[in-house]
């Protein structure tokens, strides 16, 4: 199985990214091979609407679950369109996260927010 | 009063804005419609309009505004996802071959429609407030109204002046703008040929002056400032103004009579010859103020 995590950088030893939508990478990680790949979120510097086109990218990469801090409400409707399940990580770290999530410790993502859209108009 | 029927002020658009709410452009907005006697004002404030509180007008019109939203008909979409890569601002996603329209983020550029190879999009209207039409004493007042939860009041403000440049009447026009110096009120202020900022003499009126005076010297649009509710102590607001050479063109003072009949819904130049003339020597300095070849090229 396949899950994704917004990451920092490029590096397994990166930090969990705070953002879903204007995350820089995104780490497509195969729980069976251990293999990591990074892709780059092209909705990072979208004018609008980064939520939604990070989350056609995730559903893209047809991933099973995504592992992230918080979650817009848009982002939200795509990724669970696809049955794409929202975990949320508890550790800055993305090696620890990875671990929590095989050991079955993270709860899935219950307060999914409004957005930050149009702040300032 | 002063009689302005010479002064060249025909279809004269005075946009009235300010870095924060709460610094007085309805209560210069309403007195300087009524000031002028044959006047419009409009409300483009459609989050909040409160200026028809006080010209409390019979509406004549009142009018459904729309946008166009895009629709799918799934037996005719193959999936191609040409639509999701061109929305600039990401509205559709294509999800376990099914369409999904973010109508909120949708921007009703059409695009969609004309990039899909099937033609399988259609526009439907999506109603996003209304617009009223009245009038209080020869002031015709114009006023948008945005549905709650709706994301952007841009296409309220358009439809609204829109109908101002449709009127068949040479009355200076006031624009109340909404506050701030996001997306709505450069919709407010594109076509005026006069910006008044309202001000307040304090650190926090004097930042949010900032912030207006950047966005009407971008638009270059000629501008002074009005200094509302004076007391009589430094003013970081006037400081501002003097390092900087904007123009005050009033300080309007602190003062309990003229708040007491805002609070209560009244429009003081219709209550007061004190304010009357307050608000007409204000108008007066205006007309003064506007470039002249704004006029010339208005009367064209």
């Amino acid at each position: 199985m396949k899950i994704a995590i917004p990451a920092d950088e490029k590096t397994l030893d990166s930090t969990v990214c705070q953002s879903f939508g204007r995350t820089p990478y995104f780490l497509i990680y195969d729980i069976e091979a251990e293999s990591a790949d990074f892709i780059d979120n092209s909705a990072a510097s979208s004018q609008g609407g980064a939520g939604i086109k990070a989350a056609q990218s995730i559903v893209d990469s047809k991933v099973s679950a995504i592992l992230t801090p918080r979650c817009g409400q848009n982002a939200a409707e795509v990724l669970t369109a696809a049955g794409i399940l929202i975990y949320k990580t508890e550790s800055s770290s993305i090696k620890e996260s990875i671990a929590a999530f095989k050991e079955k410790r993270l709860d899935q993502l219950q307060e999914i927010h409004a957005g930050f859209h149009g702040h300032g108009g | 009063m002063p009689d302005f029927t010479d002064m060249a002020a025909k279809n004269l658009k005075i946009a009235i804005l300010s870095g924060k709410g709460g610094t007085g452009k309805t209560l210069l907005s309403v007195n300087l419609a009524s000031a002028a006697a044959d006047s419009v004002y409009v409300d483009c404030d459609v989050e909040e309009p409160n200026g028809h509180l006080f010209f409390k007008p019979q509406w004549n019109i009142e009018k459904e505004i729309s946008v166009k939203i895009p629709q799918v008909d799934p037996n005719k979409c193959d999936g191609c996802k040409k639509c999701v890569e061109f929305c600039k601002f990401n509205a559709l996603a294509y999800i376990n071959k099914n369409l999904k329209i973010f109508d909120d983020v949708c921007h009703s550029c059409g695009g969609c429609s004309l990039v899909c190879p099937q033609g399988a999009l259609t526009e439907r209207d999506k109603a996003v407030g209304t617009l009223s039409v009245g009038d209080s004493e020869g002031v015709r007042v114009l006023s948008g109204m945005m549905k709650t939860g709706i994301a952007s009041g841009i296409p309220i403000i358009k439809e609204l002046l829109t109908q101002c440049g449709s009127l068949e009447d040479d009355r200076p026009i006031f624009i109340d703008c909404p506050p701030g110096s996001a997306c709505i009120v450069m919709e407010s202020i594109k076509d005026a040929d006069y910006c008044l900022l309202a001000a307040e003499p304090t650190i926090f009126g004097r930042h949010n002056l900032e912030m207006v005076w950047s966005l009407v010297r971008l638009f270059e649009k000629p501008h002074s400032v009005v200094i509302n509710k004076c007391v009589d102590q430094s003013d970081p607001t006037d400081e501002f103004c003097k390092e900087n050479r904007i123009k005050i063109l009033e300080k309007i003072p602190f003062d309990v009579e003229l708040g007491t009949l805002n609070s209560n819904g009244k429009i003081a130049a219709r209550e007061n010859t004190k304010y009357r003339d307050l608000f007409s020597s204000l108008l007066e300095k205006i007309y003064r103020e506007v470039p002249h070849e704004a006029t010339v090229n208005s009367e064209r």
